[in-house]
């Protein structure tokens, strides 16, 4: 049995479809959730995708994280279900308390749509354990509120705990607290990542194929458990 | 005018000033009224309409028209619907049209649908946001690109790119600081929430468009064969559904007032008369509608899965002129014997006050119009209740033959749809070659200074790089999602935009826009030759065979006979090129009354061509990233300078011949660079066109990081320069230098080694050497600079 990896669409959501597509070629098996049901379908992690959920009205995944879907996913979270959020998914995680801090509004305040070079410094996550520690890798960011934004015991937590899952390789293009580009709680089961590595899985359509490290991980992580 | 004597329903409240908006009155203006009251003043020309076209529209009806059908005719007889001024002449693309298979749908439907194989089919289009990007340039652009993915989505396919080609005033003009960035921030917006990658487009710089941006959108959408969708209303019965957002009162007569109209004088109501001028603009600002991505995104999931259930029996988006044109389209296309009854009052409202013509002529963002079967309707209902789109039967068919409307139970609209849809008036307008012509073409650039030393070349060309015209435009496209839908293969900055459509056979479509309004203003025959023979070789720099053509015509008032002429000599041009190329035009779009004032944009014709790519693994970029690679240049370089960046940027020069178009040496260029590319002879390949070889060479490095070393075989500013079209620089694969010269000369298209690529500067032979730092350094300044 291949992992079976849920993938969430929100309105508006835009980036499942890339989502889906990594995890095949990751080698797991995608299952499309929709933000109406209240039902996981019995997966064992669950993506986030990128995208503008509800129009991001409001607030950047303000609306989504009171989905009927959110209401089975913080709980089963919080027990121990594997959770990745990328650009909007990292924003719902945030706003669903699942992880500490805020994305606030770029630097410069213009939408970014670039390659980024980007250094995990996590490698011991269900989400990062393909990667060596401190591996470089070339990602996408495209998000106009990326810049992660927390209190400074907040971000003393992270930086003592191993919760800074990767940073900005060479400084912050949005003007992230400490050049942080994502993030995970504590055990480093539930990630979240500003740059999004499912458009970095084949050098034809994508900067790189760095990206499908984090796909193949969780993959690996879910048929060791 | 009139007495309100009735009132229009329980939630109508009373209107504060009814003469403000464009047939607004608290009871409808019914047929019956109409029929009795022959001599009641109208404002057809308010609305737009001359008294001639007044005239028609009693003829058509046999009695005055009703405020509501005023309101319908005014909107579709308007320039920007009806195309009256240019449709006599846009017949050439259908007559000049060469014999191909590949069209599926041509011009006349939303967009046009080219089969691409494999049971693919693609439809693409260029439209216009022209007039109201420099009104409101943020949601002006933002509607722009909207509207023309809603033209795409009817067609029946899932949009899945889009493009836009931009022209501004001066880059360093206070004007041009307002309008750019917020054109790019609506593009941004719209393109990125609704999760279509932005793969290209162009932008370019010109006092001629100082008050007259241009903002022309591109929308590419893929299906399958059997998907295609018209645009008729069919089977008597069957229930037309109104669905997407509420109707409000934003872009009320955009159709006629904004887009068929030019600006006064000073852009600000001067010169009408202070309390007339104030109201003038106040009354048209309202006519820029506001566009919401994320109800866009749901109607195009919610249309595709629509589709998919084979719910929709023919389907309209409404765009200029709202529910007036989709019904009258819709009824019009079903075929003679074909009618509507519609409840005008049934439409959701978002303000409660409008009246009947206001409904008609409303032009609010993310609405469609479907005509679907009475037992497919709650299957209808339940995918759009999913979506969280409203949707709204307003009607039904009918056998009649006649378009009926009524407002709360009283018929306000009786006419025949095809009246309205098709048989709008034709215009022949006079045309004649403005008196300044012949001392332009004379004006050659040959009198002027030109560099001589290796000294003065460099210089030239690290001024020509950092101009804006030519400058890196990261800037702007580094706000755009090229990466969302996975298929993205080339994006800007490469010669054309290249997405996949099959994963597993690498099937894939090219796209570029191109135009050059410097060229059109010196013969706009050949600047229309030249736009498309640039968008076509752009095309086949990639590997892919041009296929098929859109278009989207900028020009001043049609009034003017010197403009007239302008149109009629690029519509020539183009129409002969096309037949000469063998690529059909398969749609486009005229944008008249581009100009301030007396003052007309230079012509420019944006012309679009589309590609087909046998397999997109094998496509080309224009990087050169591997050394030791032979430099070679293909095609025929004189010293030609007429409308050349050079003359621009160094001389504020325009005048002269621009550079003569050689479609037969098109032809033999795109087949060596698709046959080459399928055959796997080349690393990399670009086209040559504004700056010549020298800004193609330049950018070859910067985009793969690898330097260059060249010998030019003749007279250097010339070779540098020049703007001779049918050319194109490539970097041949190791090993593939013999086979490659032995295509070209197969295929009659002159091959000169130039150099070999490797090394960290751009070295040219006894003229100069730049460090790759320092071209990048002018390359990419500049629009920081100006922008911020």
């Amino acid at each position: 049995m291949t992992a079976r990896i849920g993938v969430i669409t929100f309105p508006g959501s835009l980036d499942d479809q890339d989502a889906a597509r990594a995890v095949r070629r990751a080698g797991g098996t995608p299952v499309a959730l929709w933000h109406g049901e209240r039902d996981l379908h019995g997966v064992d992690a669950v993506l986030l995708p990128g995208g503008f959920s509800y129009g991001d009205y409001l607030r950047c995944g303000a609306i989504a994280r009171f989905a009927p879907v959110m209401a089975e996913l913080v709980p089963a979270a919080r027990a121990g279900l594997p959770v990745l959020g990328i650009c909007n998914g990292f924003q719902i995680l945030c706003e669903a308390h699942l992880l500490p801090g805020a994305l606030t509004r770029n630097r410069g305040l213009r939408f970014i749509s670039r390659e980024v070079r980007v250094r995990v410094e996590n490698a011991a996550t269900p989400w990062t354990r393909d990667y060596a520690p401190g591996q470089e890798v070339t990602l996408v960011l495209k998000s106009g509120e990326g810049a992660y934004a927390a209190d400074p015991a907040t971000l003393r937590r992270l930086e003592e705990r191993g919760q800074v899952l990767a940073r900005y390789a060479g400084g912050s293009p949005n003007g992230s607290a400490a050049d942080i580009a994502g993030i995970c709680s504590e055990d480093g089961g539930i990630a979240g990542l500003m740059p999004h590595p499912e458009h970095a899985i084949d050098a034809l359509t994508g900067p790189s194929a760095d990206g499908l490290g984090f796909f193949t991980s969780a993959v690996r992580a879910l048929a060791a458990a | 005018m009139t007495r309100p004597d009735a009132v229009t329903g329980p939630d109508a409240p009373p209107r504060p000033s009814p003469a403000t908006r464009p047939g607004a009155v608290t009871s409808p203006d019914t047929v019956a009224r109409a029929a009795a009251t022959p001599g009641r003043p109208q404002p057809h020309a308010e609305l737009g309409l001359t008294g001639e076209e007044y005239a028609a529209v009693r003829q058509v009806l046999g009695r005055r028209p009703t405020d509501a059908e005023l309101a319908i005719y005014s909107v579709m007889w308007s320039e920007h619907c009806s195309y009256k001024s240019s449709r006599a002449h846009l017949r050439q693309f259908a007559e000049k049209a060469p014999p191909t298979t590949a069209l599926l749908a041509g011009i006349g439907e939303n967009a046009g649908v080219v089969d691409i194989g494999q049971g693919y089919a693609v439809t693409f289009k260029l439209e216009s946001h022209n007039h109201p990007s420099y009104v409101e340039p943020f949601q002006g652009a933002a509607t722009g690109v909207g509207g023309i993915v809603r033209d795409i989505l009817a067609m029946g396919a899932r949009p899945v790119a889009v493009m836009d080609a931009l022209r501004f005033g001066p880059a360093d003009a206070p004007d041009t600081r307002r309008v750019l960035p917020g054109v790019v921030g609506g593009i941004s917006f719209y393109g990125n929430c609704l999760g279509l990658p932005n793969i290209g487009g162009e932008l370019a710089f010109d006092p001629c468009y100082a008050g007259n941006p241009l903002v022309n959108a591109l929308c590419l959408g893929v299906m399958r064969h059997a998907d295609l969708k018209r645009a008729a209303a069919t089977g008597p019965g069957n229930q037309v559904v109104l669905f997407g957002a509420r109707t409000g009162p934003d872009g009320i007569g955009g159709a006629s007032v904004l887009a068929s109209a030019s600006f006064g004088g000073g852009g600000s109501g001067d010169g009408a008369g202070d309390e007339g001028g104030a109201r003038a603009e106040q009354a048209k600002r309202p006519s820029v509608q506001v566009g919401d991505p994320f109800m866009e995104k749901l109607l195009v999931e919610c249309c595709l899965e629509l589709y998919a259930a084979g719910l929709v029996v023919g389907i309209q988006d409404l765009g200029a002129a709202g529910v007036a044109c989709a019904t009258t389209e819709l009824a019009a296309g079903g075929g003679a014997d074909i009618g509507m009854r519609v409840r005008l009052d049934a439409v959701p409202l978002r303000d409660a006050s409008l009246g009947p013509a206001e409904i008609l002529m409303s032009e609010s963002q993310e609405r469609m119009m479907a005509i679907v079967e009475p037992a497919g309707l709650e299957r209808f209902r339940a995918i759009c209740a999913k979506w969280d789109v409203q949707a709204t039967v307003i009607g039904e068919v009918t056998g009649t033959g006649r378009l009926e409307m009524t407002w709360h139970g009283e018929l306000v609209v009786d006419i025949p749809p095809r009246s309205a849809a098709d048989q709008g008036p034709v215009y022949l307008r006079p045309s004649a070659c403005p008196p300044g012509q012949a001392a332009l073409a004379a004006d050659d650039p040959s009198r002027l200074p030109r560099p001589g030393t290796g000294a003065e070349l460099r210089s030239t060309l690290l001024s020509l790089l950092s101009s804006p015209d030519a400058a890196d435009k990261s800037w702007v496209t580094e706000q755009y999602d090229r990466y969302v839908r996975g298929e993205t293969v080339l994006a800007a900055p490469q010669d054309a935009g290249l997405v996949r459509v099959d994963e597993q056979t690498g099937l894939g479509v090219a796209l570029a826009v191109d135009g050059n309004g410097r060229y059109g203003r010196l013969d706009p025959y050949a600047g229309a030759q030249l736009a498309l023979a640039e968008a076509y070789r752009n095309v086949a720099a990639t590997g892919a065979r041009p296929l098929a053509v859109t278009n989207c015509l900028n020009f001043g008032a049609p009034t003017d006979p010197a403009v007239m002429w302008q149109f009629t000599e690029a519509v020539r041009g183009l129409a002969d090129a096309c037949q000469a190329l063998g690529v059909p035009v398969t749609g486009g779009n005229v944008s008249f009354y581009n100009q301030t004032a007396d003052a007309a944009i230079h012509p420019t014709p944006i012309v679009g061509v589309l590609g087909v790519h046998d397999d997109v693994r094998r496509r080309l970029s224009i990087g050169f990233a591997r050394a030791g690679c032979d430099v070679v240049l293909l095609g025929r370089s004189a010293a030609e300078f007429g409308g050349s960046l050079w003359a621009h940027v160094v001389h504020g020069h325009l005048g002269g011949r621009p550079p003569a178009a050689d479609l037969d040496a098109e032809r033999a260029l795109a087949g060596v660079l698709v046959t080459a590319a399928g055959r796997g002879l080349l690393e990399a390949a670009h086209d040559l066109s504004d700056g010549g070889l020298a800004i193609a060479l330049a950018e070859c490095c910067l985009a793969g990081g690898q330097g260059c070393r060249a010998r030019l075989p003749g007279e250097e500013f010339g070779y540098l320069f020049g703007e001779s079209a049918a050319r194109a620089v490539v970097a041949t694969a190791p090993g593939a230098g013999d086979e490659f010269a032995a295509l070209c000369a197969d295929r009659g298209v002159p091959a000169t080694v130039l150099g070999v690529t490797g090394g960290a500067s751009l070295e040219v032979a006894g003229c100069f050497t730049i460090p790759l730092a320092e071209l990048a350094a002018a390359h990419r300044a500049t629009l920081p600079a100006l922008f911020g």
